[in-house]
């Protein structure tokens, strides 16, 4: 498995401290006002007392290749979700007034267990655990993020998809009255994502119902999101309310928006060039330059290459 | 006497208004308070910076003509200088923090994207412009330096559709401004075709 923890290095061994606490800043602030129930929502402290409690084993995470983590902050001011607004920092400006719970998931399609799911039903038995992984976005700027969740593939077992089943389609609830900007045609919503059900059977496809251990904010895709982390962040689709397993190819939210620049697949490539970005090279945030070398399937690619065996990945973008 | 203290009001307001986007930019940039992405934020601001003001200095004479208020004419210039201060401003955060100083990045970004390749044009287009603002060019071109400057026009319409081609999905802002300069190249359109009439008239006149 690619998830590597450090539980008994301290974080100061391994960062020099003046960047730890610097890259710690918020969270410190955060414990010193006492402001962390504000900060990661009432729900997300149940059973944990302080973040000292919660957030200790984030010290010493990084990830596989070493790499450290962003910030809490960074990683919920900075997001793309266009049902919230367009603006990087909309989301998280614009999401407050949307109520992820209680929350329904309908399971339809080719499967043995359709119907709509509470929640907490559907992910009753499924072991929760932290995902250290690298967000790319097809923007080419890139994030090291601690997700919390759980393979996708645990929750396909347990609604048995037909044999006929060959992709998985997911949608974002549409919800105009709570997601200001589904008011207005900026894309045609729902956002529809999809995966190949290989893809969605890899143990390295998970549904992420967290980060840094707490429940994912509004900004993030709360309550349950998509992260595919050697495809770029869009197939990422966010507060899912609809899982379908189809016989045919689903057609994506971008690749209706703009076939010719979206595809299917997006896996990570930095030799396939797209109109709008090089995708060669990236910008690890919050860095200022585009000089980190953008690397095939994102960094995945032993893990995740046989899955496209003799296909050609220029074609099938 | 009133006339000038009103240009010079309304050349103060101007300067504030052009050098507060870069001020509050660089402010946040020494303070570090650019958020996440800094270079987004700069290249973002810079670049709207540019297109507000080289829009607004092409909406200076059709806004001349309605009010009749002809000092404004001594707004142009500095608009247009102040456009191009943030053009190249944007240029140059483009270059260094995008293409890492890298002549071979920038050149395959130019050819392979059109958004960019707009964009290079428009500040190419804005570039003489620039040069031949002094009196002293003006003097030297005469007539020629009015024809010259009409490029502002192309160099609007370069930088909307630069806007434009970059933008993903959310096309309100960008059209918002192509329904602007429309209306400006709307304006000089009707009026120079008013112009040629008269000139018609004059003419037929003379003959009869």
């Amino acid at each position: 498995m690619i998830i590597r923890r450090k539980p008994d290095i301290a974080s100061s061994e391994i960062t020099p401290e003046r960047t730890y606490l610097n890259r710690r800043h918020f969270v410190k602030k955060a414990a010193a006002a006492g402001v962390l129930g504000t900060a990661l929502g009432p729900r997300a402290l149940q059973g944990k007392t302080t973040l000292q409690e919660l957030h200790p084993r984030f010290d010493s995470m990084t990830s596989e290749m070493d790499e450290p983590l962003n910030s809490y902050e960074e990683i919920t001011t900075y997001n793309n979700f266009y049902e919230f607004g367009t603006r990087k920092s909309d989301p998280a400006e614009n999401s407050g007034a949307f109520r992820p719970r209680p929350w329904k998931v309908e399971i339809g399609g080719m499967v043995n267990k359709p119907g709509e799911y509470e929640l907490d039903d559907l992910l009753s038995g499924i072991t929760m655990e932290d995902r250290v992984y690298r967000l790319r976005c097809v923007e080419a700027w890139s994030m090291v993020i601690p997700w919390y969740g759980f393979p996708l593939s645990a929750l396909i077992d347990k609604v048995e998809p037909q044999p006929g089943a060959k992709y998985i389609e997911m949608k974002t609830i549409v919800r105009p009255e709570e997601m200001t900007h589904q008011r207005f045609p900026i894309l045609d919503w729902p956002y529809i994502e999809g995966l190949r059900m290989d893809e969605a059977m890899h143990p390295l496809t998970i549904l992420a119902t967290g980060l840094y251990g707490a429940d994912l904010p509004n900004q993030n895709g709360a309550p349950l999101r998509l992260v595919v982390p050697w495809k770029y962040g869009f197939k990422g689709v966010k507060s899912i309310q609809s899982i379908r397993f189809v016989e045919e190819m689903p057609i994506n939210t971008w690749q209706v928006q703009n076939s010719h620049e979206y595809g299917f697949f997006a896996n990570v490539n930095p030799n396939v060039s797209h109109p709008r970005w090089s995708q060669a090279r990236e910008t690890r945030l919050p860095g200022f330059r585009k000089d980190f070398d953008t690397m095939m399937f994102n960094g995945y690619t032993d893990q995740v290459q046989h899955l496209y065996a003799g296909m050609d990945l220029a074609r099938w973008k | 006497m009133n006339q000038k203290r009103a240009l010079f009001t309304v050349k103060t307001i101007l300067w504030v208004c052009a050098l507060s986007p870069g001020a509050y930019l660089v402010n946040s940039l020494l303070r570090g308070s650019l958020g996440v992405n800094p270079v987004e934020k700069l290249t973002l601001w810079t670049g709207m910076t540019a297109l507000v003001l080289l829009l607004t200095s092409l909406a200076v004479t059709p806004i001349r003509r309605i009010s009749g208020w002809n000092l404004l004419i001594k707004l142009r210039r500095p608009l247009g200088l102040f456009a191009f201060f943030y053009a190249s401003a944007h240029f140059v955060i483009w270059f260094a923090f995008y293409n890492i100083f890298d002549f071979g990045y920038m050149w395959a970004d130019i050819v392979e994207r059109r958004f960019i390749t707009a964009g290079m044009a428009a500040l190419f287009v804005m570039l003489p412009l620039a040069l031949t603002s002094t009196r002293w060019a003006i003097r030297k071109l005469g007539k020629k330096w009015i024809t010259l400057h009409r490029a502002a026009y192309l160099a609007g319409i370069l930088g909307v559709v630069h806007y434009f081609w970059l933008v993903k999905a959310d096309t309100r802002l960008p059209s918002l401004f192509a329904l602007v300069l429309a209306s400006l190249l709307g304006f000089r359109a009707l009026q120079s075709r008013a112009a040629a009439r008269i000139k018609l008239q004059r003419s037929s006149n003379q003959k009869g």
